[in-house]
């Protein structure tokens, strides 16, 4: 106890440069355990959205494009698949397809036109208000709610596709019907539309006032007061019949389609269907993907751990050299404590104690860090992902 | 207190050599050692608390022949019954004067810090004029104050002789006669015996007996 005593009173007296110490000794604890529970955690976020999505229709291009697309909602643009697609699908019987649409943007938050199928597929909760059901309704996910301070009866406006997109996609105007609960997902980042809202953004469907002819006009049945046709740039219970698209639904785009087989058996089959690489379209397993992703950053990790065991190796020698010099700094104190008669293993029990304390304080703190890290693991790395959509 | 025979002691790293054939000190006897640097008087202090150990000859001290005792003995024998003032004041910056006095207990487990020490350390410091001043680090006192803190780290273990090196060498004029007197005073009224290695000769009519060390150096006897 007296040697705890002394040592703790020396410490505290040296306070600035024992908080150096104490710091440094809980980085080089911190950090690695930080990185492994966050680096294990991603692995796992990102490996279970990809196991969670069984198979993946799109276009033939990128893979990893595809599926970062439909299931991070990124700034990736695959090729479109056409809606015929999800019509194949579901004549073979073989599964459910899901089609996504993820080209526009609201507010810093993609837009993900889809089916109700969506949310039964990723078991999607409102966490207030209610699911799509009318043309021109949004249901946004909770880290859009808290981002841009939006619920349920505020509106959100799509964004063109880019600055030059000025040929006709008009921003639409879209009610908050609902919020989504917390899933530590990308779906937490994302604006759920019908995808036929998503198709009115793009400008194939949309809404007007009435169209009169000129014969109309010279019959004297209507009368022209402006050239001009307004469109609708939000859907309202008055307006809502007057939404209407041009061209046949088959052709219609979506970025991709998730497709959810009934069975093993069914995956094996439709899989089959896309093995010709001269066909326009592909099915990928998202799961294999994604590990191939992770396996190279995890190959990137292995170089990072050298680096971290480097710096850690010098800053650990930085720390016992500063400990070292104090020590010799003290050769006065510990010749007075032998003159005054302390015993041999007294000095070794002081410096001993000064080091446990040390250690053990440095150690609550990268205790107390990498618990604070490990209980929010979760959600940092739905955050992390989502930066880089 | 003090009894010394036919001791002789070597560095071997620069030859140097004591031999004292004989040398004593009574109970509560106050002794001035004097003598050129490098003669050997902090040796002697060294030998005496048992830092250091003879090789030949006999040192006894309160009945006990501390030269014969192992290491371990010896270190529990020195924190028992010998106290020592150092010129340096050998105070730690980083505990209060208070702790200062404490330290002793704090290094040794022949030694107990129970309440009769604390009141002993309370009274010492009353005594010494420092009784106000006992929650201060060494770096808030002046040197007078800090010597006085440590003569009562030497005091407070109620030993039975005190080893003084220098103890006055880094204080002022003034201060140097005033604080010998303190400590003599002190460990009059503990019954100790002081053993003081002092260069200042103002300060030599205050003892009771001058030893005159030059002689001791190998070849010179008494």
């Amino acid at each position: 106890m007296n040697a705890l005593y002394l040592a703790f009173s020396y410490l505290r007296y040296n306070w600035a440069r024992s908080l150096v110490l104490v710091l440094v000794a809980a980085l080089i604890m911190f950090v690695p355990i930080a990185t492994q529970t966050l680096l294990s955690t991603s692995e796992r976020a990102l490996l279970a959205r990809g196991e969670a999505t069984p198979l993946l229709l799109g276009s033939r291009g990128s893979q990893l494009d595809l599926t970062m697309a439909a299931l991070y909602f990124s700034e990736e643009r695959p090729d479109p698949v056409a809606m015929r697609e999800v019509e194949t699908v579901w004549d073979s019987g073989l599964g459910v397809p899901i089609p996504v649409h993820t080209a526009f943007s609201s507010g810093g938050f993609r837009i993900v036109g889809t089916t109700l199928d969506y949310f039964d597929f990723r078991n999607l909760d409102t966490a207030s208000g209610r699911g799509l059901s009318v043309l021109g309704d949004a249901v946004i996910g909770s880290d859009v709610a808290e981002t841009l301070g939006k619920g349920v009866g505020d509106t959100l406006v799509s964004a063109p596709e880019n600055l030059f997109d000025l040929d006709g996609v008009y921003p639409l105007e879209m009610p908050i019907v609902g919020v989504l609960a917390p899933t530590n997902t990308p779906d937490d980042q994302a604006i759920f539309v019908d995808i036929k809202t998503a198709w009115v953004i793009q400008g194939i469907g949309h809404g007007h006032e009435n169209v009169v002819t000129a014969d109309e006009v010279a019959a004297g049945s209507s009368v022209l007061a402006n050239a001009a046709v307004v469109q609708y740039q939000r859907i309202t219970e008055d307006n809502i019949e007057s939404f209407h698209f041009h061209g046949s639904q088959d052709d219609f785009p979506a970025s991709a389609v998730i497709v959810v087989p009934n069975d093993t058996r069914s995956s094996t089959v439709l899989k089959g269907r896309y093995l010709d690489s001269e066909l326009p379209t592909q099915l990928i397993e998202p799961a294999g993907v994604i590990q191939g992703l992770v396996d190279r950053i995890f190959r990137i990790k292995s170089l990072l751990d050298v680096v971290t065991a480097i710096i850690a190796i010098a800053a650990a020698a930085a720390v016992g050299l500063a400990v070292f010099l104090s020590y010799r700094l003290r050769a006065r104190e510990i010749a007075t404590a032998v003159k005054l008669g302390a015993q041999k293993g007294m000095v070794l029990r002081l410096l001993a104690a000064e080091t446990f304390t040390l250690l053990l304080v440095a150690g609550s703190i990268a205790a107390i860090g990498a618990t604070i890290v490990s209980r929010n693991a979760e959600a940092w790395v739905g955050w992390l992902l989502a930066l880089g959509t | 207190m003090v009894r010394v025979e036919n001791l002789t002691f070597g560095y071997s790293a620069d030859g140097f050599r004591l031999r004292i054939p004989e040398f004593s000190l009574a109970d509560s006897e106050r002794l001035a050692v004097v003598g050129p640097s490098g003669s050997g008087k902090t040796t002697l202090l060294n030998l005496i608390a048992g830092i250091l150990s003879p090789e030949s000859g006999t040192i006894e001290v309160a009945g006990t022949v501390v030269s014969r005792l192992s290491d371990a003995k010896r270190r529990r024998f020195r924190a028992s019954q010998i106290g020592f003032v150092f010129q340096d004041f050998a105070l730690l910056d980083y505990l209060s004067a208070r702790q200062n006095i404490f330290y002793p207990y704090r290094v040794t487990p022949a030694l107990t810090l129970d309440v009769a020490a604390k009141d002993r350390a309370e009274k010492l410091a009353t005594a010494c004029g420092i009784g106000d001043k006992l929650d201060r680090h060494p770096s808030a006192l002046s040197q007078g104050e800090q010597q006085r803190v440590a003569i009562c780290r030497a005091l407070v273990t109620q030993p039975k002789l005190i080893l003084s090196d220098e103890a006055t060498g880094n204080l002022d004029p003034e201060s140097k006669g005033r604080i010998l007197d303190l400590l003599f005073e002190q460990a009059a009224e503990a019954g100790a015996a002081v053993l003081a290695v002092t260069h200042d000769h103002e300060l030599l009519p205050r003892f009771e007996r001058v030893l005159d060390f030059a002689q001791f150096r190998e070849g010179i006897q008494v």
